[in-house]
């Protein structure tokens, strides 16, 4: 390596601690400082480290609300994940295998969802008539409706590097059609699921609207309104908001850590077809 | 391609299940191994929590609805829309944020994909820190910069003031706090950009840059040459992805500004949910609809562009 391309690395290195890893720092410091040292929004080393007293204290508040909305949002996730991964793949494996006009309809409802913003007012009203308003049964409905035009792309490029071959092994042995997507290829997918999972799980563990318009009510609060909701009860105890900014920031931070690979390979999926 | 070639005619056997994939083309098609109706849960899904509403949508705007009565009023709404300066401004702010963040999205991901594959020190670690915000909550990046951004006390000003600059109300002046959010929200999304230039420009073929050099091009001819034009599946992603998440932002502007101050900082998401909150329903699915039209008015046009722009090549 050249001594210039240490140089420029080091010098880059420095920037983006400033600007990226900074903010973060801040937070850090301001969590385990006591109320009245973060109220100042100084950024100090604490004079008095209550890391855990503010951890222990942010977690209790409002009845362990924290608690339950890490509850609620784990429900959701891994209900929505679990739908989305069934059916989309069953998609993605039909656009894939069978080729007729209708998959030009299919792929431009794909689109459609990928583009199109929800509309939110009729969601709720449909949700109301069919009694999954304010609930997580509706949430985890339409976490799944709204990713699916991301999994259905994702699967169906995956599933061309799949040879027909197998399929028809699997015919020619007596399988029915569910029997060999089920018990054939599914199987086989497992690259491509794990990068749908991950990435799914972070979008809907982060979602903050979806849960604001169709998740009213304390019984069922998500994470991120959790945060939303402690911004106004915190407005005298900054280093209890901070606290709770960093709690909601060590999931994404865990999964990014053990599954970087795939998080790339799903987020950069469209870059190198367009 | 359609049929399974590897199939003998006899032996393959035909359970005949196939009910619904008999409708299309009963004689040739009995019983494909890939029947419709593995479209069905997902379809359900799909078309009843996301394809209804969109659709009722197109009624639900041209009615004056609130939690009492609902009555079809035509235009109304539309008219309203396009009347009130507050919700035009929401619109206006809408296109200018969804540009600014777009454009410089596209740039700044460019300029640091290529820098962070020009084999410089520590290149792995720094792709690392850049890409880590695109996956922490939006409403923790907005509540924290919400503080940094503090006029008298935020961390950003007394940085300033510390190197002599007096730093200006980044959140409280009605005229700088939308860019302030467009600042934060291309702070985010950057790490996403570079990601998926990264992937782009892997796939250039070093054999290019090679000649380019033998026929004596510079560094910078190279870039604009070389880089920029076969770059370009990655920069119609990004556009298109970045104007897209532009058009529709919602969590960022209502954790850091809520549309204040006064209206300054709204976009069409925000008054959406204003209109939701005070009751006007049919207002605010208008809004949504307006939202709608727009983004498929500016995306559809812009993707058929630069698909256009690729077979020409």
């Amino acid at each position: 390596m050249k001594r210039r391309q240490y140089l420029i690395g080091a010098l880059s290195l420095a920037v983006a601690f400033v600007v990226f890893v900074i903010p973060f720092i801040f937070v850090f410091l301001n969590a385990a400082k006591t109320a009245a040292e973060s109220a100042t929004l100084d950024f100090s080393w604490p004079r008095e480290w209550r890391f855990w007293q503010n951890l222990v204290e942010v977690v209790q508040a409002r009845d362990y609300m924290l608690l339950l909305a890490y509850f609620n949002s784990t429900v959701i996730t891994v209900g929505a994940i679990a739908l989305m991964v069934v059916s989309g793949a069953m998609v993605g494996y039909l656009l894939q295998r069978r080729r007729t006009p209708w998959n030009r309809i299919i792929y431009g409802f794909v689109l459609a969802g990928l583009i199109i913003p929800p509309a939110v007012v009729p969601t709720i009203w449909l949700l109301q008539q069919i009694g999954l308003f304010k609930s997580i049964t509706g949430m985890i409905f339409i976490q799944c409706a709204y990713g699916l035009g991301f999994t259905v792309l994702l699967y169906r490029a995956f599933i061309a590097t799949i040879p027909r071959d197998l399929d028809e092994a699997a015919i020619i042995d007596g399988a029915k059609p569910w029997q060999v997507f089920f018990k054939v290829i599914l199987p086989l997918l497992k690259p491509v699921t794990v990068t749908v999972i991950v990435v799914q799980s972070i979008t809907i563990f982060n979602d903050f609207t979806h849960p604001l318009y169709y998740l009213p009510g304390a019984e069922n609060v998500t994470v991120q309104l959790t945060l939303y909701n402690f911004q106004s009860q915190f407005v005298s105890q900054m280093n209890l908001l901070f606290m709770n900014i960093l709690l909601v920031t060590v999931p994404p931070l865990i999964v990014f850590v053990f599954f970087n690979r795939q998080i790339v390979a799903g987020m950069t999926s469209g870059a190198v077809k367009g | 391609m359609n049929l399974p070639t590897g199939r003998q005619a006899g032996s393959a056997p035909s359970h005949g299940r196939g009910s619904t994939a008999a409708t299309q083309a009963p004689a040739k098609r009995r019983g494909s191994p890939y029947p419709y109706w593995f479209v069905l849960p997902a379809g359900a899904i799909f078309g009843i929590f996301f394809l209804a509403p969109t659709l009722a949508s197109f009624y639900f705007a041209l009615t004056a609805w609130d939690l009492f009565s609902i009555r079809f009023i035509g235009f109304d709404n539309f008219v309203q829309f396009f009347r009130e300066p507050f919700l035009m401004q929401g619109l206006v702010n809408t296109l200018l944020f969804a540009s600014i963040t777009s454009a410089a999205k596209t740039v700044l991901g460019l300029l640091i994909a290529v820098l962070l594959t020009s084999g410089i020190f520590a290149q792995g670690l720094l792709r690392s820190i850049v890409f880590f915000p695109v996956l922490v909550s939006t409403i923790g990046i907005g509540l924290m910069f919400a503080e940094l951004m503090h006029p008298t006390e935020g961390a950003i000003n007394l940085a300033l003031a510390a190197i002599g600059i007096d730093g200006p109300g980044w959140l409280t002046n009605p005229s700088l706090a939308l860019f302030s959010v467009a600042m934060v929200d291309i702070w985010r999304g950057v790490g996403l950009a570079t990601l998926i230039y990264i992937a782009g420009l892997s796939t250039i073929a070093q054999d290019y840059y090679e000649a380019a050099r033998i026929d004596g091009a510079t560094r910078w001819q190279q870039f604009w040459r070389v880089t920029v034009p076969l770059v370009r599946p990655a920069t119609t992603t990004v556009v298109i992805l970045s104007l897209i998440g532009g058009l529709r932002l919602f969590d960022l502007i209502w954790a850091m500004t809520r549309g204040g101050p006064g209206f300054s900082s709204d976009v069409l998401a925000s008054v959406i949910y204003k209109q939701y909150q005070a009751g006007f329903y049919g207002l605010s699915t208008a809004g949504n609809v307006i939202l709608f039209l727009l983004i498929g008015l500016i995306i559809l046009p812009l993707a058929w562009w630069f698909n256009r722009k690729e077979v020409e090549q």
